[in-house]
Order: C-alpha cells, then sequence, then structure tokens
C-alpha cells in the first residue's frame, strides 16, 4: 500500500461554524501555533481554511518541482506538462490567497511548501532523487512523483468534504471539485506518459 | 475481441498527434490585446459583431467577488432567454433585443445552475455543498436538506415558476443534457454530469464509492439517466446509469510483475497500484439527437457514444490528448461530421489566455468522425489576444450559428470575450468575429504586498470572475451570459469572411426551443439570401470560374424581380445551368448545393 506523506499539519479543534456561531482552531505547523479564528456567521469553515493554506503548500510545491524540468532535460512533452502544472497552479494559489484575505485568514506565500506538508507532499529524500536525476529518469521520477503529488491533492478533497460542514462556501467548493476534475485526469495523462516512456 | 486486444486498440487512440496545426500567436497587436479595464467603463474591441445590448443583473444577484451571485449558462424557448445563476436564475423576455425585459427572477442557491428548458418545465443542475431542498441560504447542516441532482421548475408561469421536483443524484449534477426519447415524445432523458464523488448512502439511498469501472453497483463511472415523464414530472427519477467508461483504463499490470520504472516504496510508490486513469465522469456532454450520437467530455477523454437506445448507449470511441487535462465541452458540425471540443484549462477561474500561456492548451480543438464513427485530430484553436492576469480566460461553451455551407461557431471565452469560429476545415479553423472588453478589475498596484490580516475581519481584495459564460446564436441575435456583467445581447455584422447574405441566411433558421446541450438540426428555408451565400463562398474562395458567378448573381438578381411562374421558370432553368457547372469547378460540391439550393426555392415559389 502506498504510504501517504505524514500530515502534521493537524488540525486540534474539530468544531467549524458555517453560519453558526464563532470557532477557533489552533493549527500547527512546523513547530509554530497559527490560530484560526472563524467570526459568527461566516459562509465557511475552520476546515475550509485549513485546506485553502494547505493546499496553496500543496500547490507550491509541485511548482517548485515543474520547475526543475527544464534544466533537467525533460522530454518535450513531459516539460510542457510541467509547464502546464506551473501555469494552471500559479493562478490557483493567487485564488487561494485572495479568498484567505478577504475573510482576513493567513494566507501562506509559495515559499510554504518548505515549511508545511500535506497529503502526497515530497520527502526531502524524494526531493534529492528528482532534482538529482536528468533525461529519461527525471520523466520517470517527475510522472511517478507528480502522481504521489496530485493523489495526495484528491486525498486532500475527499478529507474536506469528509468534514461535517466543511466544502459548502462556494468558491471552496468549487475550486474543490477543480481540483477533483483536473487532477484526476492529469492523473490519467501523467500514467499514460509513463506508460510510453522508453525501458531503462 | 480478447481482453488484451481490446486495450491494444484503445492505447493506440493514446498516441498523441504531434503534427497537429497549432497557432503560433498570441498577437499583442491584436485589438483586444491592453483594453481598458473596469467593470462599466472597459474598453472595448468588436470585429463583425456590435453589441445590441447589455442588461446588468437582476438586483438581488448584483455583488462582485466570488462565485455566490454569478450567472451561468443559457436555454431558450418563445420569447424567453433563462438564465442561470450560482444563486438561482433569472427569465428574460427579449422580445426586443435592444430592451431585454426581466420577467422573474428566483433566488435558489443551486451552483451552477445550468438551465435547460422543455416546454413548461425548466431543469437546473444542482452540484454544490450547500444546495438545500427548500432553495433557502444558510448552508445545509443535516445531510437530508442537501440536494445535488436536477431542480425541476414549472415555468407555465414565467412570472412566477414553481418547484416541482428535486431529483437528486449520487454525484450531484454539474451540467446535464437533454436527450428526447427516440419515439416517445412525451418522455425525456436527461443525462446527469457531475463531478464529485459518491454521496454517502445515508444521505442518498443506493449511493456508492468505487474503484472498478466494470463493477456496476458503484455509483462512479456512470452518467445518471433521469427519465422524466413531461406529463408528471413530479415522477421523474434516476432510471439507469449510462456506463460509457468501461474500459477506458489501460490494462492493469499483473501484480506479480513490479512496475517499470518503480523506485521502492519511499514516499509511495503509487505506480504499481491497478487504479484506473480513465474518467469516471463526464464534465458535460453535447446529444445530437438527429445522429443519435452523443460527444462526452469526459476528463481526460473525449467520447463519441451512440445513443440510439438511450437507455443503453454505446461508447464508438475515445480520443485522449495530452494537452487537453479537462476535456469540458463539445459542439457537431451540422452534419454531424466533426465535432469542436473545448479543454477548460485552469476550470475557468484562471488566467489562462496570457502571453506565455500555451496555444494548444486552453482551447478549442476539431475532431472528425469518419465512416467507421471513430475520431481523427485535427487542429487546436485558441482566440489569438493577448489577455492580462486580470481577467479569467479559457475556451467555454457555445453553439452552431446557421451559415449554409460553412460550420461556423459562437462561444464564450470568460473575459477573453465572445469570439466566433469557422471550422468548416478541420484543420485550419479560423476566427471571423469577436466582441471583447477589458478586464473587470484593475490590475493590482505594485509593492503591496499579500499580506495576511490576522483575525476574523471582511475586507481583501478578490479577482472578480465574469466574462461569458456561454454564448449562442439563437433566431438572428448572440446570446451571452456575462457571469458579472449581466446579459450581452449581440448581432453578427458582415465583413470579407462573413457576407450580408450568409448573415441574413442564419437568420431565417428559427428554433421555438433551443438547448445548446442538445443540438437541433439546422435546416434552411428556400430563399434568396440562402442560395446567394454559397454563390458568395463560391467567390471568396474561388470555387468556381468569376465569368460564371458574375452570370449567376445576374440571373439570380433577375429571378427576384419576377413572381410567380416566370420566377419559377428562371430558377428552373438557372438551376440546369449551374448543374453543368459542377464539372470543372474547383469546388463541385459548393456548386452542388448552390444547385440544390435553387432548385427548393423554385419549387418553393408560387
Amino acid at each position: 500500500m502506498p504510504s501517504r506523506a505524514r500530515i502534521i499539519f493537524v488540525t486540534l479543534a474539530a468544531c467549524a461554524a458555517l453560519f453558526g456561531p464563532p470557532s477557533i482552531a489552533a493549527a500547527q505547523h512546523a513547530g509554530h501555533k497559527v490560530a484560526i479564528t472563524v467570526p459568527a456567521g461566516a459562509p465557511y469553515t475552520v476546515a475550509d481554511v485549513e485546506f485553502m493554506q494547505g493546499m496553496i503548500a500543496h500547490h507550491a510545491q509541485a511548482i517548485h518541482m515543474s520547475r526543475m524540468a527544464e534544466k533537467r532535460g525533460a522530454n518535450p512533452r513531459v516539460l510542457r506538462f510541467a509547464m502546464k502544472i506551473d501555469q494552471s497552479q500559479i493562478a490557483e494559489i493567487r485564488l487561494m490567497q485572495e479568498w484567505l484575505v478577504h475573510y482576513g485568514q493567513a494566507a501562506p506565500d509559495t515559499s510554504s511548501w518548505r515549511t508545511m506538508t500535506m497529503a502526497g507532499m515530497l520527502t526531502e529524500a524524494q526531493l534529492a532523487e528528482l532534482d538529482s536525476a536528468t533525461g529519461v529518469a527525471f520523466d520517470r521520477a517527475f510522472l511517478r512523483l507528480m502522481i504521489q503529488h496530485h493523489e495526495g491533492a484528491l486525498q486532500m478533497v475527499k478529507d474536506l468534504f469528509a468534514t461535517n460542514l466543511a466544502g459548502q462556501e462556494i468558491d471552496v467548493n468549487v475550486f474543490a471539485n477543480d481540483v477533483v476534475s483536473v487532477q484526476t485526469a492529469e492523473i490519467g495523462v501523467m500514467r499514460q506518459m509513463l506508460s510510453q516512456l522508453p525501458p531503462k | 475481441m480478447s481482453f488484451s486486444r481490446k486495450f491494444l486498440v484503445i492505447g493506440a487512440a493514446l498516441i498523441v498527434p504531434t503534427l497537429l496545426n497549432a497557432q503560433t500567436y498570441p498577437n499583442k497587436e491584436d485589438p483586444r490585446s491592453n483594453l481598458k479595464p473596469g467593470k462599466d467603463s472597459a474598453g472595448v474591441a468588436t470585429k463583425n459583431m456590435r453589441l445590441v445590448s447589455n442588461t446588468k443583473k437582476a438586483e438581488p444577484f448584483d455583488t462582485s467577488g466570488g462565485l455566490t451571485f454569478a450567472n451561468s449558462d443559457l436555454a431558450f424557448r418563445d420569447k424567453y432567454v433563462y438564465q442561470g445563476n450560482f444563486s438561482g436564475f433569472s427569465i428574460w423576455d427579449v422580445s426586443d433585443p435592444a430592451k431585454p425585459k426581466l420577467v422573474s427572477t428566483v433566488q435558489c442557491v443551486t451552483s451552477q445552475g445550468d438551465p435547460t428548458i422543455i416546454g413548461n418545465l425548466l431543469f437546473i443542475s444542482a452540484e454544490g455543498g450547500a444546495n438545500r431542498n427548500d432553495c433557502a441560504k444558510g448552508g445545509v447542516k443535516d445531510p437530508k436538506d442537501h440536494m445535488a441532482g436536477v431542480r425541476i421548475f414549472d415555468v407555465s408561469n414565467p412570472a412566477q415558476p414553481r418547484l416541482v421536483k428535486n431529483v437528486q443524484t449520487c454525484k450531484g449534477s454539474h451540467t446535464h443534457t437533454a436527450l428526447p426519447h427516440p419515439k416517445d415524445k412525451n418522455i425525456l432523458y436527461i443525462y446527469v454530469s457531475g463531478s464529485g464523488g459518491a454521496r454517502p448512502n445515508t444521505e442518498v439511498a443506493g449511493c456508492k464509492e468505487g474503484t472498478d469501472a466494470a463493477d456496476e453497483t458503484n455509483s462512479l463511472f456512470r452518467l445518471d439517466v433521469i427519465k422524466v415523464d413531461l406529463r408528471n414530472p413530479e415522477k421523474a427519477e434516476v432510471v439507469t446509469g449510462a456506463r460509457i467508461f468501461t474500459g477506458l483504463e489501460p490494462a492493469p499490470r499483473a501484480a506479480s510483475r513490479p512496475a517499470r520504472g518503480g523506485r521502492g516504496r519511499a514516499g509511495g510508490d503509487t505506480t504499481t497500484a491497478p487504479r484506473p486513469t480513465g474518467p469516471r465522469n463526464c464534465h458535460d456532454v453535447t446529444a445530437y439527437p438527429a445522429a443519435k450520437l452523443l460527444a462526452g467530455a469526459c476528463g481526460s477523454y473525449g467520447l463519441l457514444v451512440d445513443v440510439s437506445n438511450p437507455e443503453k448507449p454505446v461508447r464508438l470511441d475515445a480520443k485522449a490528448d495530452t494537452n487537453f487535462s479537462l476535456w469540458h465541452t463539445a459542439v457537431f458540425s451540422n452534419d454531424g461530421k466533426k465535432v469542436v471540443f473545448t479543454d477548460e484549462w485552469g476550470g475557468g477561474t484562471s488566467p489562462m489566455c496570457q502571453a506565455n500561456s500555451m496555444m494548444e492548451m486552453g482551447g478549442n480543438t476539431i475532431l472528425s468522425i469518419d465512416s467507421k464513427r471513430k475520431y481523427k485530430q485535427h487542429a487546436y484553436f485558441k482566440i489569438p489576444s493577448v489577455q492580462t492576469a486580470e481577467e479569467n480566460c479559457v475556451s467555454h461553451n457555445g453553439g452552431l450559428i446557421p451559415v449554409p455551407g460553412r460550420d461556423v461557431m459562437v462561444q464564450g471565452w470568460y473575459q477573453g470575450g465572445v469570439s466566433v469560429m469557422d471550422f468548416t476545415d478541420p484543420a485550419n479553423p479560423k476566427e471571423l468575429a469577436y466582441f471583447d472588453r477589458g478586464a473587470i478589475d484593475a490590475p493590482p498596484q505594485v509593492d503591496v504586498p499579500l499580506a495576511a490580516t490576522q483575525g476574523g475581519g471582511r475586507g481583501g481584495r478578490r479577482s472578480t470572475i465574469g466574462g461569458s459564460w456561454g454564448a449562442y446564436y439563437w433566431n438572428g441575435y448572440i446570446y451571452s451570459s456575462e457571469m458579472d456583467r449581466g446579459f450581452d445581447i449581440l448581432e453578427l455584422e458582415p465583413g470579407d469572411q462573413l457576407s450580408k447574405n450568409e448573415i441574413e441566411a442564419a437568420k431565417l433558421v428559427r428554433f421555438v426551443e433551443y438547448n445548446p446541450q442538445s443540438q437541433p438540426k439546422i435546416e434552411w428555408p428556400a430563399a434568396f439570401p440562402v442560395v446567394r451565400s454559397y454563390l458568395d463562398q463560391l467567390v471568396r474562395w474561388n470555387g468556381l470560374a468569376t465569368d460564371r458567378t458574375t452570370a449567376i448573381a445576374s440571373a439570380l438578381d433577375a429571378a427576384e424581380r419576377q413572381t410567380g411562374k416566370p420566377r419559377r421558370d428562371a430558377l428552373n432553368a438557372l438551376a440546369k445551368l449551374v448543374d453543368r457547372d459542377v464539372t470543372g469547378a474547383k469546388d463541385p460540391e459548393r456548386v452542388k448545393a448552390m444547385s440544390a439550393a435553387i432548385k427548393s426555392l423554385a419549387k418553393a415559389t408560387r
């Protein structure tokens, strides 16, 4: 069974407020405690905030991985696909940051992947492995690790929707569904590319 | 066919053509590039199109920022246009396109609210987590209040639509497509495309998650099919699942054989897991009942499906393309031999038409259907303008413009505007017309960090998600649903690539009811503009010698000045001459089509 990267971005309070009373949760990342306060009557919940914050870090690492492709001699299709992930997810980071700032929540930046670990994100060892590979070996490692990374994103959405009252705020809802549609399809595309790489 | 052979065939379809025509622009000189931003004061660029009217959203929906009150898709019937919204829908009376009148606005939280109108019944897609059975705001506190599926409204009194039924589906309804019963006009099928996972069976009985596409009991890997007796819509229910995805995953590896390239288990090697890579949902499917076909835009695949029996659809082909990550929607050519697919790169909320955005992604691709009903992929098309980082932009919904002798469609590109594309030659799509406004939002100022503000206060600028959700030609005008700015009505204007006669011929095609995802077959009436459309095309593309086109033009003018029998005789005589032009013409098919149009005009002359 594939082991998912451990989640250390732990929710300590499960309560949330969707048009309900205020709620406060403390999330822990990299040793710091960041309080999430959801005001009374807000259309979203603590889990929505955590999802948007965590997905910024998750996306940021995917972009970091994608930007390795050019200097590691990825084949043209893999390179193009990496560029696509870069261009797609940078736009989504902006959307997530704007959502968080709009609701007065802390918005992680694109370096947050270095301190936050979400499902499917690469370990230090995996990052080093990817960054030292070139050519077909890079293509293979990139596709394999990006599939793992994308599957983590799908897990994050699953966890979001499994949380009571979460995932209803419309922009979070649409975005989370988009993550599923797009990343499921991209996993399919990556599997196709992986199966068409030349043998080792 | 053996198991392995079957997958071999499917595998072959996955090989991506590398020599597809791709545009090399965007072009910074395009008049749409660098338009002044502003919600109401934006710069405008148009080509062969004019804005007839823009009407602001109904008051309850008028807010910006986020998708809560965004407009969505359109449906058409009689003198009404039905406009979906994430928080309900509006009904417009468009008797006077210069002044559409709001007949009613229904507030009912229903993201994303795509509408279909069949007679007096309005069907609305409901997907979001906060949609409730009672339509109210406030979110779903108790799962039994959750409504995800298709709402049915009775709009026989358009001033007071009445909710008659919520049909729950296991994956909700992102979009849906009406498919008439092949014989019984009282029976309608609704194919439901839902993008979510299966809802828990405590919420909707019988729903089940699963990873095996061939497992008939799981709720994924199927399109829910709702059967509606139009006389008893309150009895509408899901009757079956269209299992059009089975077999779309590559052959699973033998469990004993390790994956090629697997590097141990560090961090989790997922490549050995026999998980399906094929889609389990479609984003959108377009039915073409006249051809008994359905084109499915389904994640990483574009599907072709035979729907002769709507309860037992049969997949004919599936096309994958690594440039298209999200096959989004489809439009058939009128002869049913081509399909335009769109790719919703960035989900519609992201700016994917910038100078550095890749041209093969987030646009259209054109597929032809051969005699064995298999797809062949041809070119890509993307609007050539440079849009800004403030403009969410990607190819989106549209439909055909009934120009005789050509395949022409209009579509919305969100803040990329409205664009008209000719795909008569699937290898060389061309843009004929457009309408575009500058961004709704001005670019952010520099050196203002996107700093986190602590605490629970509101505020903070959000980009406005706007632009044309869908643009459709209906009875002479182009109707565009602007997510933020309201409701646009546009009219084509002649230019060197689209003549006055072609525009007039298009205007002669009338549909009482038009649901773009259930494409009607276009038939042109016998009329002079139809004949002259072919003639204009022969002149424009040198399909027939100039002396002949000039003579035919004069003969048509002379015939039109006559009435009754003399006109009929003149037209029949002309048709005989035109038949002789077929041999030797550079474009004999078009000459034949013109001759047929002259003959039917003669026949219709009394």
